[in-house]
């Protein structure tokens, strides 16, 4: 075999835990390499190391034949190795064209930037990845789709030898992923070889060669993908079976109206929307990204400005103007954006939990310690929360774990409907599924839950009901017996494609 | 990244340890700084290790500290004041008004004039906030606006000139030396500095502080108003420039619309030394104090060295500068042992 990248008994050390230890593994030049592990497998380090964020404190590494020790993440794009991580990483006030050559822009005299070079150069990287978009165009203005698909053309406009991508599906809808794989294979075909870490299994099959899975910093093995299964590889990720990721529950009796939204509009612009879940009742609420579902909520929730609508908890009309109204009537928002809106990423996990009812731990205005630290320690075992201790800040969290501290700070709070808003993104198996669990426990406890998520099985797997958001729009409502892959994508597009 | 840090979290230190390292690094760091620097002079500056100079030291600090301690609000809230000076010179210019008239008994106009004072400062920093966080202007540009806008107001009160003859029971109060040791004005100091401890430490509303400079979209999403804590953090800070004016006034005896140029970035600065971020949630009161203290110490010891005038200022830029590039590999180090 001829490889690319070989590692040689690589390891790292962090203080108190071993993140890589002792792996040894081979790219072949061309391949399409896919790396699985469940959050704290080791992934992200390896990533580092090859990016030259970190540097191993064992082993070796090998690019191309050549010992390959890069001290900078500048060092590594030198080499030829491009990595397009999960948080991308552009300028969001500078054009796209700005964007791709941005380190390297074409100047004419004095120093002045080639604009017109600048822009046709654009054009034609922006056309390898198959985006049609004048490339003058601010980032700020892109989807998150495209803004990934712009990473990728910006990796390719330096000639790179290997592209790692870093779970490059994680925000995007099916048609999205249609296209990036498509513009995978075609990457491949040119002789580029991939690293791809994802962790959506059904979808490796279809891109990758071999894989490589990573357990608790150690190669578990590299095999062929062909002949596996997924059942395999989750067998391999986490050492045993799963039967059921979803765990339907159907004996979950359902109640009264929790929340009916009549005639939401968020603006002039948009239609008014209706729907309403059960007590009880697990709401799936599907579209594009894009297509309004998020705004929808958040709207809902007060989070941002809404021009009109109704909006009745337990029948009663409620008037929501901002969050804490929301939250004062028992609604509770996990937003999507986990770190950036949901979390006191320094704080530590038990002042992140008690923060939406701190008057439950305080007397007189003053902070009853011992009881904030009872109340999160009972909820950190519910949830079985993986943290050192309640003082830890939740920045050190993995994300399935960061996101059980969101879901603890509502329980916390106490709370009649809950809106997840992609609840599982950047979460691994094993807490994918306990997150799964416990939103079955609220809605045997009679909660109401609306779930947003771009991932359809998961919705599928999880929701009594399913609404679809298409350009603003509900257009549909689909009852489980009726759930239909096809179908509820085609809801979806119904007011993108032009008649 | 889903994994970034989880290698820490997989085998954390133990709690007990974590919480020593903790304070080790967070808190004791910049005391150590202040026990050595105290230290140095001592053993090379002529007179610095006297009870004479230790006494001005607490004397010269007390205005400061005051300032700092209400700025410490507004920083870990994620903004800042400019305007503490010169909303300090106003409220010396209203604070000895009322204090001279001869209408009052000087109990009474003793009290009103701290009122005032009071009541001056608050009444700016809650405009600062208010108009900050109503449209959301950084509180760098508004409290700019307030630095001057207060500046213009102090000479308008005052007709341009120095008041003077404040009652002899409050200058008599303004050299009491307590004991022989505690200069009543940095009593003053000390006082609002606890306060200010007790207020971030065990309530409510100091855990509040501390979550909406942490992430006031998070705290807003949770069902809070973050901007009620931001105008309450800089009315704070008004606040204790009013307090810090009538420590103003008991030791220099006199309301000038000329006082307190520059005294809002002493106060950042013991802010920052004193372990504070820049960019909110992070940070002690005490740490303030401590800042504080080096501050004035280094100014006083660099003095008695025999460092000229034009030296001194250049010595203790480079110990603010040193003490943020401290406070970044800080941050490393708590990251890990967290």
């Amino acid at each position: 075999m001829d490889a690319i990248l070989s590692l040689e008994g690589v390891g790292k050390i962090f203080p108190g835990a071993v993140a890589l230890s002792d792996v040894s593994l081979s790219i072949a030049r061309g391949e399409t390499h896919i790396i699985l592990g469940e959050n704290g497998a080791g992934k992200s380090t390896l990533i580092k190391l090859l990016a030259g964020i970190y540097q191993p404190d064992s082993g070796s590494i090998a690019f191309n034949g050549q010992p390959y020790q890069p001290k900078t993440p500048h060092d590594a794009q030198l080499s030829g190795i491009r990595i397009v991580h999960q948080e991308l990483n552009l300028l969001p006030y500078l054009s796209i064209a700005e964007n791709l050559m941005l380190e390297n822009l074409p100047r004419r005299a004095f120093g002045i930037v080639d604009g017109k070079a600048l822009n046709s150069r654009a054009v034609a990287l922006l056309k390898e990845v198959g985006l049609d978009i004048d490339p003058r165009t601010r980032v700020e203005a892109l989807g998150v789709a495209q803004m990934q698909l712009v990473e990728i053309a910006k990796a390719l406009s330096y000639d790179s030898k290997l592209l790692v991508l870093d779970e490059p599906t994680a925000t995007l809808t099916p048609p999205e992923i249609e296209r990036l794989f498509s513009i995978i294979k075609r990457l491949k075909a040119r002789g580029v070889t991939i690293i791809y870490i994802s962790h959506r299994l059904h979808e490796v099959f279809e891109i990758g060669d071999r894989v490589t899975v990573l357990r608790n910093g150690r190669l578990v093995s590299t095999r062929d993908l062909q002949g596996l299964t997924v059942p395999d590889l989750v067998r391999m990720m986490i050492g045993r079976d799963i039967a059921d990721e979803y765990g339907f529950d159907a004996s979950i009796m359902q109640g009264e109206v929790a929340l009916r939204v009549t005639n939401l509009k968020r603006d002039a612009a948009t239609p008014a929307i209706s729907f309403n879940v059960r007590h009880g009742e697990i709401l799936g609420v599907a579209g594009l990204v894009g297509s309004g579902r998020t705004e929808a909520m958040r709207a809902l929730f007060g989070a941002d400005p809404k021009l009109d609508g109704l909006v009745e908890i337990g029948g009663k009309p409620v008037a929501i103007a901002a969050p804490k109204d929301a939250v004062r009537h028992g609604l509770s928002l996990l937003t999507e954006d986990r770190k950036g809106q949901g979390l006191l990423l320094d704080m530590p996990v038990d002042k992140n939990i008690t923060i939406t009812d701190l008057g439950k731990v305080s007397r007189n205005g003053l902070i009853r310690r011992r009881a904030e630290a009872a109340a999160a320690n009972d909820l950190v075992g519910q949830l079985r929360v993986k943290a050192g201790s309640i003082e830890q800040a939740v920045r050190n969290l993995s994300g399935g774990n960061q996101q059980k501290v969101v879901l603890a700070k509502w329980l916390f709070r106490g709370t009649s409907t809950l809106i997840l808003d992609e609840p599982t993104r950047g979460v691994d198996i094993g807490a994918r599924r306990e997150i799964y669990q416990l939103l079955w426990m609220l809605a045997a406890a009679q909660k109401g839950i609306i779930m947003v998520s771009s991932d359809l099985p998961e919705l599928m797997g999880m929701c009594h009901r399913i609404i679809v958001f298409s350009r603003n729009k509900i257009v549909g409502e689909v009852p489980r017996a009726a759930f239909d892959q096809e179908h509820i994508l085609s809801l979806a597009y119904q007011e993108y494609v032009r008649p | 990244m889903s994994e970034t840090s989880q290698p820490v979290a997989a085998a954390p230190v133990s709690p007990a340890r974590a919480k020593l390292l903790r304070f080790l690094v967070r808190d004791a760091g910049v005391l150590l700084a202040l026990v050595l620097i105290t230290l140095f002079f001592s053993l090379t500056a002529p007179y610095f290790a006297t009870s004479g100079n230790a006494l001005k030291i607490f004397v010269q600090i007390a205005i400061n500290t005051v300032l700092a301690a209400g700025m410490t609000f507004v920083i870990l809230t994620g903004g800042i004041d400019l305007s503490v000076g010169s909303v300090l010179a106003l409220c010396t210019v209203v604070g000895a008004t009322v204090m001279i008239d001869e209408s009052l008994s000087p109990a009474v106009a003793i009290t009103l004039a701290l009122l005032a004072c009071m009541a001056t400062g608050a009444v700016c920093g809650f405009l600062n906030g208010w108009i900050s966080t109503r449209w959301k202007i950084p509180s760098f540009i508004v409290t700019l606006g307030m630095l001057n806008m207060a500046a213009g107001a102090a000479r308008v009160v005052s007709d341009n000139s120095t008041i003077t003859g404040l009652p002899q029971s409050f200058v008599d109060f303004g050299n009491l030396i307590i004991g022989g040791f505690l200069p009543s004005i940095f009593l003053v100091a000390v006082l609002v500095i606890a306060a200010g401890w007790f207020v971030l430490r065990f309530t409510v509303f100091g855990r509040m502080i501390f979550a909406v400079g942490t992430n006031d979209e998070a705290v807003r999403l949770s069902g809070h108003n973050p901007d009620f804590y931001k105008v309450a953090a800089f009315t704070i800070s008004g606040l204790t420039a009013g307090i810090a004016a009538m420590v103003y006034l008991l030791r220099l005896n006199i309301g000038s619309p000329i006082a307190g140029v520059g005294y809002e970035l002493n106060a950042i600065a013991a802010v920052i030394i004193g372990g504070t971020s820049l960019s909110g949630g992070k940070g002690s009161i005490i740490g303030t104090l401590v800042g504080a203290c080096i501050l004035q110490v280094l100014s006083t010891g660099l003095q008695l060295l025999g460092v000229g005038d034009n030296f001194k200022p250049i010595v203790i830029g480079l110990v603010i500068v040193l003490a943020v590039i401290l406070d970044a590999y800080r941050e490393r180090l708590l990251r890990r042992i967290r």
